[in-house]
């Protein structure tokens, strides 16, 4: 007997709506971030501080609606295991989500994600299986594929790069959120690029609601880079969901930079964010820089107490 | 003696698309610097204007970080496979 056969022999589902830890989802503070205030004394800018999620990122939101989204279809049901491939943050999301809900948890994960990320996936006793440090997410991806179809009966592969229920979780949650939060006051949203669902579906979901917001996504400027959890799209497996014609604008963030950034809001401001909030923050300047007066708003993914383990 | 260095996937483009190079050499840094000759502009990659290795560079020699070795000084045997890691891309 396989492990997956011995993992998907099991229990019912528990009800998500019973749920007290998934309820804790969304509604994060929004921040004001004085960091730019010097130089831009017209500017006013606000970032998400997503490591309020109780799985410690903004992958929570995508990760439960993608689950949710399984279950009411009817993909995903007692029995089966979910697998995808995940460079920490969705993973880790998916593990609190399975184990709250008892749901068996596959995951893909380049060898060379830190040992802490792998030790927290661990402990919600999710089961992981380790892909080529070389090849990085895009081989992780490859390898949740090939598994998948090796045994489609067994999986649910919610498939976070092509799943339309990645950015959707962030048009009906972050956009509102964001909206409500600055009483509609926001002219500017900037957010960094992986999977691309949250600026598609924040961007979407602002647009939508107040279409002269202008939404600016950040990339890393070379292909070889460390902001984890952010893609180069040029040289990598390019998202389905990404949609190009939700941004006005592409900023690019060289990962020193980034790094500068998470750590001057860290020690000036308290605000202990991750790198991608360091590209985030370089891409929130640029906009001051281009504009003078205006608020903006940004998503800070995660805490920077995911990336202290090597 | 030839050291095998692995390249990861972001950096082929200076290999020529090879995921391994041979180089000549007995210790990290001079494979590096080796690497350079046989990849040309790869080194500024790896490397800032001041000469360090760049932050998020992360290099191994078999499975060892070489931060927990004797950095870029660890010397090397004739087995020993050097790996550049890349960070892991993709989840925001």
């Amino acid at each position: 007997m396989s492990r997956f056969e011995i993992e998907s022999s099991v229990t019912p589902f528990k009800d998500i709506e019973n749920s007290q830890i998934l309820k804790q989802i969304g509604n994060t503070p929004l921040l004001k971030v004085e960091l730019f205030k010097d130089e831009f004394p017209d500017v006013e800018v606000y970032g998400k501080a997503e490591w309020f999620n109780p799985g410690g990122s903004v992958k929570d939101r995508p990760a439960l609606n993608m689950v949710k989204e399984g279950i009411n279809s009817g993909v995903l049901c007692p029995g089966k295991v979910l697998l995808d491939s995940t460079s920490g943050n969705t993973g880790i999301a998916y593990a609190m989500i399975g184990a709250a809900l008892n749901i068996p948890i596959s995951l893909v994960i380049p060898e060379n994600a830190s040992s802490e990320r792998i030790e927290t996936l661990k402990k919600y006793g999710a089961d992981l299986i380790f892909s080529s440090p070389m090849e990085g997410s895009d081989g992780a991806q490859r390898m949740a594929r090939k598994l998948y179809e090796e045994n489609p009966d067994l999986f649910f592969m919610p498939c976070q790069y092509d799943n339309s229920f990645n950015p959707l979780a962030h048009e009906e949650t972050t956009a509102l959120e964001i909206l409500d939060q600055t009483d509609g006051k926001v002219q500017h949203f900037v957010a960094s690029l992986g999977t691309t669902g949250t600026l598609v579906g924040t961007g979407r979901g602002l647009k939508k609601n107040k279409p002269d917001v202008k939404v600016h996504a950040v990339m890393p400027s070379e292909p070889f880079h460390g902001l984890e959890g952010m893609k180069h799209i040029p040289s990598s497996i390019r998202p389905g969901i990404y949609d190009v014609a939700v941004h006005d604008n592409l900023i690019l963030s060289g990962t020193e930079s980034s790094y500068d950034y998470a750590e001057k809001i860290s020690i000036k401001e308290g605000l202990f964010v991750g790198h991608s909030s360091g590209a985030a923050l370089v891409g929130v300047h640029e906009v001051a820089k281009s504009i003078k007066k205006g608020v903006i708003v940004t998503i800070f993914p995660d805490g920077g107490d995911r990336y202290l383990a090597p | 003696m030839a050291i095998v260095i692995r390249i990861p996937t972001p950096l082929q483009e200076f290999s020529e698309n090879r995921e391994t190079v041979e180089v000549e050499s007995d210790n990290v840094k001079d494979a590096l610097e080796a690497l350079d000759a046989e990849c040309p502009g790869i080194k500024s990659r790896l490397y800032d204007e001041d000469g360090k290795l760049r932050r998020f560079v992360n290099i191994y020699v078999n499975q060892e970080d070489i931060r927990f070795l004797k950095g870029e000084g660890t010397l090397l045997n004739e087995t020993d496979e050097i790996s550049i890691i890349p960070a892991i891309a993709g989840g925001i």
